[in-house]
């Protein structure tokens, strides 16, 4: 705060200010050194984290190479672990949450930003938000004792009956796995893709709004062929964010994945996600081959969520972009 | 009122005389009125005696399985009642956790749900010793509708409807030995523990040595490769979702399934009787095993007859060479303690007690603790 009231300060004459000025300086150089300082510490502790995880990992990274990553055994008893079944579940179940979260979520915030009254709007984003705030064991109780019955009996059953040409919708029913996994997982996302979507719905300039009115646009053509489109980037931004979050979590999907190391393209077959299993084996991890095998599959999950939060970073920055330059 | 007040904060620097808070007591003194001093004088002089002690307090910190956490939580909360200068820190971060934590020097003691192996013994840098505290066993649970009578199981029942094998609830070998019972024809659904266990461990342990099928192809461990079935976590998970699956059947820990009443089934022992599982049938278990010198065992299978044949030991590791005097004399006034008066308080958590010859082997083993 003392930096910003001081920034003026420099355009004062007199030289009373110049004995002033060298104090701020030296004040500005301890901020900046300070601030720098805890920046650093960030990148550290992300670095510490992948070498050690990397360090941890070395006996299976010895042992199964890159074969780690398209192996699908996974078996703690005789010591052969693959990384595949985890990672398709984590994938998959991420895609069905996005999936179903997508269009749920843009379209609550198309209604929220542009649409809705400016006090039902605060309302219903306070609830949203409260959302966002609920643990995930509390999800995955829902899962279990609402979802999951609700599931094996009778949409998965309609599904099945409807659909069952695809093999998307075809195996026994039992509730839990990839589906009951996806819709918990787009439950928990929906907020932050409302959310942020609605800022960045929010941030486009009224003349873009006024601009296409006046051509004679509808209030829904100008809603979805001109505020969405110059949106679009914070929106695509927002659902990248939600699958960084939706490829992390843990215990809600745990609780209704049905815990299978299996690759299957049906979604009522129960598999098996990278966050699930680290936080399901490890504490029982007895031998060093399955702890550092455990480790590695937090690597892996690791780099998947980098590479997912770097691309989320490129997109929302360069909506900034967009809007600070075009206005 | 001077005159009481000089009492009281003569009375309270003779009872703090030792800990040298003679200055704030004094304040309290002043500011609080006569019946405020006397209760503080009261609580104080109670535990004055117990302060003396506090002055080589011994702390030791153990980390271990849950499965008995209830009860060590209650022993070394009792110990201490006991002997207010002795704090057992004990965190329940599951078997492989303990064994881990033990081999790093970071706890003092660890605890374990399955033995160490002879690999992991000979990769450590120290001996280790394994004491049994308490019994535990695990129940197949089952939700069959229209079937409310109590299921007999044999091992080949068990060991085929988790190897997938045994589909149906109506196949022979199930039919066969629950005459009267009429079992519908609907496929059976397998429900095993997602996580690691040391429940899982046991039930694969006893899978494994009635099965060969199964030792092969699957084997024993607390994390296994299942041929069959929905994984769910913990035994809420499992009966969670055995409680909701039609035809489902699944394992838990004994003490889970009787505190949540839930219906499981008897299991046909080593010499062919239908064991219901119980307290007293663990014990059985455990007095008629053959128990080795390390106490390292698995007490599935025993051939007793009256007992229940899914049943395991779970154990303190404890180093053999304590070089801390003191840990190494509380430690061993625990363990005597623990196979005394510590095992009258297992049944009222619904763990199973040693039986009288362990309790004896054990007492003449811990003099081994150096």
């Amino acid at each position: 705060m003392p930096v910003e009231t001081a920034v003026p300060a420099p355009e004062q004459p007199g030289s009373a200010s110049r004995s002033f000025l060298n104090r701020l300086r030296s004040g500005d150089e301890v901020a900046h050194f300070t601030t720098l300082m805890f920046a650093t510490a960030v990148i550290l502790i992300v670095v510490l984290l992948v070498v050690e995880l990397y360090r941890n990992s070395a006996e299976s990274q010895s042992k199964f190479g890159w074969a780690f990553l398209s192996s699908s055994k996974w078996d703690p008893v005789a010591g052969a672990f693959g990384a595949l079944p985890f990672i398709y579940g984590t994938v998959f179940t991420s895609a069905v949450a996005l999936l179903i979260s997508v269009p749920l979520g843009l379209g609550a915030a198309i209604f929220l930003s542009e649409l809705a009254p400016p006090r039902v709007s605060d309302a219903l984003i306070f609830v949203i938000e409260l959302l966002a705030a609920v643990p995930s064991v509390i999800y995955g109780l829902l899962g279990i004792f609402v979802l999951v019955p609700l599931l094996r009996d009778p949409i998965e059953p309609f599904l099945a009956r409807t659909f069952g040409f695809l093999p998307l919708f075809q195996g026994p029913a039992y509730g839990v796995g990839f589906l009951a996994a996806g819709l918990i997982l787009a439950i928990m996302v929906v907020p932050f893709i409302i959310s942020l979507s609605r800022e960045s719905l929010l941030a486009v300039p009224r003349e873009q709004r006024e601009a296409a009115l006046a051509l004679g646009a509808t209030r829904w053509e100008a809603t979805w062929q001109v505020v969405v489109p110059y949106a679009r980037l914070g929106v695509i931004g927002s659902v990248f964010l939600a699958l960084a979050r939706a490829l992390g979590e843990t215990m809600a999907v745990t609780m209704v994945i049905g815990n299978a190391p299996q690759i299957s393209f049906s979604l009522f077959a129960s598999g098996y996600s990278i966050a699930a299993i680290v936080a399901s084996e490890f504490t029982e991890a007895t031998t060093n081959l399955h702890s550092s095998a455990l480790i590695e599959l937090g690597l892996v999950l690791f780099f998947l969520t980098i590479i997912i939060n770097g691309l989320a970073r490129l997109l929302v920055l360069s909506t900034q972009r967009r809007g600070t330059t075009n206005p | 009122m001077g005159s009481q007040r000089n009492t009281f904060v003569t009375e309270f620097k003779f009872l703090f005389a030792d800990n040298g808070d003679v200055s704030i007591m004094k304040q309290t003194c002043v500011a609080g009125a006569v019946a405020f001093a006397l209760i503080m004088a009261g609580c104080n002089s109670a535990s004055n005696s117990a302060n003396a002690k506090l002055e080589n307090k011994i702390r030791i910190n153990g980390a271990g399985a849950t499965f008995p956490n209830p009860i060590y939580a209650k022993w070394f909360d009792e110990y201490h009642k006991l002997h207010p200068h002795v704090e057992i820190n004990y965190q329940s971060q599951g078997s492989g956790a303990g064994i881990r934590q033990l081999l790093a020097g970071t706890v003092d003691f660890g605890a374990s749900d399955m033995p160490m192996t002879d690999q992991q013994l000979s990769q450590a840098k120290f001996a280790v010793l394994h004491f049994p505290t308490v019994l535990g066993a695990v129940v197949a649970t089952y939700n069959i509708p229209g079937v409310t009578q109590e299921l007999n199981f044999t091992s080949g029942a068990l060991a085929g409807i988790m190897l997938g094998k045994i589909k149906k609830w109506n196949d022979k070998e199930l039919t066969r030995s629950n005459p009267g019972v009429t079992m519908p024809a609907n496929d059976i659904v397998v429900v095993h523990r997602s996580e690691g266990s040391g429940t899982t461990f046991v039930w694969t342990d006893y899978l494994s040595k009635v099965s060969p099928e199964w030792k092969s192809k699957v084997g024993t461990g607390a994390s296994v490769s299942w041929p069959a079935g929905l994984g769910a976590k913990g035994n809420e998970g499992v009966s969670g979702l055995v409680k909701q699956t039609p035809y489902s059947i699944g394992y838990v820990e004994l003490v889970y399934a009787i505190q949540n009443q839930m219906p499981f089934g008897k299991v046909r022992n080593a010499s062919g009787a239908f064991v219901k599982a119980d307290l007293t049938s663990v014990t059985a278990a455990a007095a008629s095993a053959k128990v080795p010198e390390d106490f390292r065992v698995s007490i599935t299978n025993p051939p007793g007859k009256e007992a229940y044949p899914i049943a395991s030991f779970t154990w303190l590791l404890i180093p053999e060479k304590i070089p801390d005097a003191d840990k190494e004399n509380t430690l061993k006034d625990f363990l005597k303690w623990m196979l005394v008066d510590g095992q009258k308080m297992t049944q009222a958590l619904s763990y199973a007690p040693l039986p009288s010859e362990m309790v004896a082997k054990e007492t003449a083993a811990i003099p081994k603790i150096q």
